[in-house]
């Protein structure tokens, strides 16, 4: 297997005996880059010079023997991620000439475990979309068919993983942006609990539901990615101060006596053939380990995507008014005065899908509108909430699709928004809830394209996912996969 | 037809805590612009705010002082507009559960009954940063943005509309602004913008029970223009109700230049400020114990303490007024009564030399060159008969451009008081055998003469001679044909 097809701890076994050197995997995986970007167009900015001096020094830090599974990792951050003195652009023109005096918590934690940053990848602008058709830098191809999605908004994040152009990535999970990619591409993702892992320095869209997570080949990769991430973190108010587990070592690959939730709501007549059956052969696999399932009911789960299209465009109409022109970013050359200045820059920094929503967000707020749409949203929030503690009372995990549907075409969905919004249904009450759940391949469509189940644990639960869904995985072969590209 | 005017006061005072509000940059006035930012009060994406506890500790004491009830769970808000000296477009604040509700103070106008006026709320909030235009040093031309106040911590004080007239207004502001520095938590630095006020104005017809429609003034920052400006907003509104006009509702602009107001924008114009929640701050939870703690942690607070100089130590209620008028003061008063119980003796050299030579200087009370202790000694000279008052005032000049103690000085320059009968009759033969004519008409029965005699022995001893002795041993000889 080339060194790009590895797997975090298959490659960290190869550097911790020396067969492999940080800088050869590195180089490899630039290379590898190189020669497929063009078809897939994953990154944004690459950062080969760093990339090098990083994997020297992971080389010598591996050498003196105190390396960390992560050590000379080559790995790539969405583009949400500020990176010190990397440009940063969220996907956005109006961030197009930032480079961030500072990094986020989440990268200087990866940073100090010895990783290296290959580059930036590709996303939606601000993390708004659901097939990566919204950044200001091209659209990103599915690497098992390059006429369609990699999901959004994380979706050169999953991509790149598909293509083999990373090790390992990050993303953020807003609505399902990394779940969906994650299912897409044929790869694991896992949004954690919110509070789990730091926002800080992550470009925020809507604070309450925002939260990072891990895009990997495998469970044990991404149980590791999580381990490093994770933690309280002083400068985000909404961390939590709960230990971090050894993630690992909930992989046991015993899910004898799991009770697995199948909700009523999410096994819809008109879910796509293809994603029907891949459940179904899901729920005989976890049958025939041992587990056991519940019929369930999320009651509140028809009203989850309005919910989350007032709520999140509500923070994110307030969180995008600091591109301004003022003091960084996109200026507009032709504006006159203050004012001025500042309403071109907008108009011409922000794209489509994202003047969209901040203005459903400001109207959504908007004096004598408040009550009826914002208030009213927090209280549905609030009821699917209880629908999840409830179902959590009789079951340890729940089971779904992750998608409705396998990737669509580039440009399929792009002319009618709320089609767009409708494939993040079975995601969406995740973020709303606040709890975790992760994207484990789970089979292919007819024409090939991956599909992902999606196992939601109670908050702070990702020990259970992370084991069932690795059960999952020993005792299937999706994952070993790979897309030919 | 009469009006009576409704006025309402919000009060903005910037908080003393070393730090900023939501970060840990430093809050000191007047630095190079810029030089106190980082990604958080910068406004930069990605950074997130962290509530500094000092604030909240701050916020707890004023309410406490001024009678309120500390919210156990309050909740900032955002209060979104855009003006790019506010650089994250929203400003961090609190709206529909602020820390502090329902609280009070009273004020009292000369001759009339004191009159309680309530407090709506309190709630904490972050100031903007401030543009700057032209003629500043690296700026060519236009203007430039200085965030060094961007996110320093404010505390909003509103109080309900129960002000009748501009005089209860600055007095309602004076208690305010007593009390936030009194506490600590406000250097009250109004000319700097540590204290400043907007008011809502209305006028209606004396007998009415139906509010008018206001107008907020904006930008009043001292109390003499607080007067200035709600004097003018009543004329102004009576005015235009008298012509058969009517008060719109808007926000108007004080001119201390003219002493007027003038339209700043109007109600259609109004920003609508899309409160809510902010997501990146949980909501603050405040437990007894911290209030208790707050509690414990109070000074006497001004009130109580001028309560307690008339009650224990007799003085009149001028006197404890005056003396209670910061906290500097009364501190400064105790600290001489400590030395020397003349409670009213300190009081009166406090209220005058003390209070003329600070001003002189425009020093403080805690800049005050002469200790408690020094004064309280020259005053306990004054009343043991060493030296006389007069005397006293030219000793604390001394103390006061030099240093030194009292009476050290008193012996170094000879002062000390001349009490010996021997010495001053001598002075006073001299005086008498050369003023023949005098002493006539004092004999005559013209006994204001007598003063001219006294001040006449007094000089002749260089202010030294005990007056009391010299009148009493004048009148002997005067009367002594």
């Amino acid at each position: 297997m080339d060194i790009f097809e590895l797997t975090i701890h298959q490659l960290h076994n190869e550097l911790k005996t020396g067969a492999v050197s940080s800088l050869e995997a590195t180089k490899a995986m630039l290379a590898r880059i190189e020669s497929v970007e063009p078809h897939v167009g994953s990154f944004i900015t690459l950062t080969p010079e760093s990339a090098l001096a990083e994997a020297e020094a992971a080389d010598r830090r591996i050498a003196s023997g105190e390396a960390h599974v992560l050590t000379g990792i080559p790995l790539a951050l969405k583009d949400i991620f500020l990176t010190e003195g990397i440009r940063t652009t969220c996907g956005s023109r109006i961030l197009h000439n930032f480079v961030p005096p500072y990094s986020a918590t989440s990268w200087e934690r990866l940073r100090d475990c010895g990783c290296v940053l290959l580059g930036k990848l590709n996303q939606d602008e601000f993390a708004m979309g659901s097939s990566n058709e919204s950044s200001a830098f091209g659209v990103t191809r599915n690497p098992w068919d390059t006429t369609r999605i990699p999901g959004g908004s994380s979706g050169g994040s999953a991509a790149a993983i598909a293509a083999r152009q990373a090790t390992a990535t990050l993303g953020t999970d807003t609505g399902g942006s990394i779940r969906q990619p994650a299912s897409h591409c044929g790869c694991v993702g896992l949004k954690p609990t919110y509070g789990r892992v730091s926002r800080y320095g992550v470009i925020a869209y809507a604070s309450s539901l925002d939260q990072v997570g891990p895009i990997t080949r495998d469970v044990t990769d991404c149980a590791i990615m999580l381990g490093a991430v994770a933690g309280y973190d002083p400068r985000d108010s909404t961390s939590v101060r709960t230990p971090v587990p050894d993630y690992t070592a909930a992989l046991t690959g015993d899910v004898k006596g799991l009770k697995i939730g199948l909700p009523k709501e999410y096994f819809i007549t008109g879910l796509d053939r293809d994603v029907q059956e891949s459940m179904a052969r899901a729920i005989e696999t976890y049958g025939r380990l041992g587990a056991e399932f519940v019929e369930i009911s999320l009651p509140h789960t028809d009203y989850a995507v309005a919910t989350y299209y007032l709520i999140a465009t509500a923070e994110a109409s307030s969180n995008l008014a600091r591109y301004d022109g003022v003091r960084f970013g996109h200026r507009s050359p032709q504006a006159e005065g203050l004012i001025d200045m500042m309403t071109k820059s907008r108009s011409e920094g922000f794209g489509a899908e994202v003047k969209r929503r901040i203005m459903l967000g400001t109207y959504a707020l908007s004096s004598g509108y408040y009550d009826a749409y914002y208030v009213k949203a927090q209280k549905v929030r609030t009821l699917i909430m209880g629908d999840f503690t409830r179902a959590f009372e009789n079951v340890d995990v729940i089971l779904t699709p992750v998608a409705p549907t396998p990737a669509f075409k580039i440009g399929e969905k792009t002319n009618d928004p709320l089609q767009m919004y409708l494939s993040d249904i079975f995601t969406i009450p995740v973020n709303l809830a606040g709890t975790c759940a992760m994207s484990v391949p789970a089979g292919f469509s007819a024409l090939g394209l991956p599909i992902g189940l999606q196992l939601i644990g109670r908050p702070f639960g990702e020990e259970t996912i992370l084991r069932a869904g690795h059960a999952f995985e020993q005792a299937t072969e999706w994952h070993t996969r790979k897309a030919e590209i | 037809m009469k009006f009576q005017p409704v006025i309402g006061l919000e009060v903005h005072t910037q908080l003393k805590t070393g730090s900023k509000i939501f970060c840990g940059c430093s809050t000191t006035f007047g630095s190079e612009p810029n030089s106190q930012t980082c990604p958080v009060c910068l406004g930069l994406p990605g950074a997130l705010p962290v509530l500094n506890k000092k604030v909240v500790e701050f916020a707890i004491k004023a309410g406490l002082a001024t009678n309120c009830i500390i919210a156990h769970h309050s909740v900032f808000a955002r209060k979104n507009y855009f003006y790019p000296d506010l650089p994250k477009g929203y400003q961090i604040s609190q709206l529909e559960e602020p820390i502090c509700r329902k609280g009070w103070l009273d004020i009292q106008l000369e001759g009339q009954e004191a009159k309680r006026i309530g407090i709506t709320r309190i709630h904490m909030e972050e100031d903007a940063g401030k543009l700057v235009h032209g003629d500043v040093p690296g700026l060519d031309d236009g203007s430039g943005v200085d965030l060094n106040r961007a996110c320093t911590p404010l505390l909003e004080v509103v109080s309900e509309p129960d002000l009748r007239s501009s005089d209860e207004a600055v007095a309602y502001l004076k208690r305010l602004h007593r009390i936030v520095t009194w506490l600590g938590i406000c250097d009250g630095n109004m000319e700097e913008g540590s204290f400043r006020c907007d008011a809502n104005i209305s006028v209606m017809p004396v007998g009415s029970d139906t509010l008018g429609t206001r107008a907020e003034i904006k930008n009043v920052n001292s109390f003499k223009f607080v007067k200035q400006a709600i004097d003018y907003e009543i004329q102004r509104q009576i005015a235009l109700i008298e012509d058969g006009g009517s008060v719109v509702q808007e926000t108007r602009l004080f001119d201390p230049n003219s002493g007027t107001t003038r339209s700043m924008r109007s109600k259609e114009e109004a920003h609508d400020y899309r409160y809510f929640p902010d997501p990146d701050l949980v909501p603050l939870v405040i437990d007894a114990d911290w209030v208790q703690h707050a509690h414990k942690e109070l000074p006497e607070l001004p009130e109580h303490r001028r309560q307690r100089f008339i009650t224990e130590l007799g003085l009149p209620e001028y006197d404890a007024e005056v003396l209670t008028a910061s906290r500097g003061v009364a501190d400064y008063f105790e600290e001489c009564v400590a030395f020397h119980h003349n409670a009213k003796a300190v009081s009166n050299w406090l209220m005058s030399e003390v209070t003329r030579a600070l001003n002189d200087s425009g020093a403080a009370i805690d800049a005050c060159p002469v200790i408690p202790s020094q004064l309280a000694e020259l005053i306990k000279m004054i009343d043991k008969g060493a030296i006389s008052g007069k005397i006293a005032k030219t000793v604390f000049e001394e103390m006061w451009k030099n240093g030194g103690e009292p009476q050290a000085i008193v012996e170094k320059r000879g002062l000390a008081q001349v009490s010996d009968s021997g010495a001053i009759e001598a002075i006073i033969d001299e005086v008498i055998a050369a003023n023949m004519a005098q002493v006539e008409e004092f004999r005559g029965g013209k006994e204001k003469v007598l003063g001219f005699f006294v001040g006449l022995v007094m000089k002749a001893s260089r202010g030294k001679a005990n007056p009391a002795l010299v009148n009493e041993l004048l009148l002997a000889k005067l009367k002594v044909q």
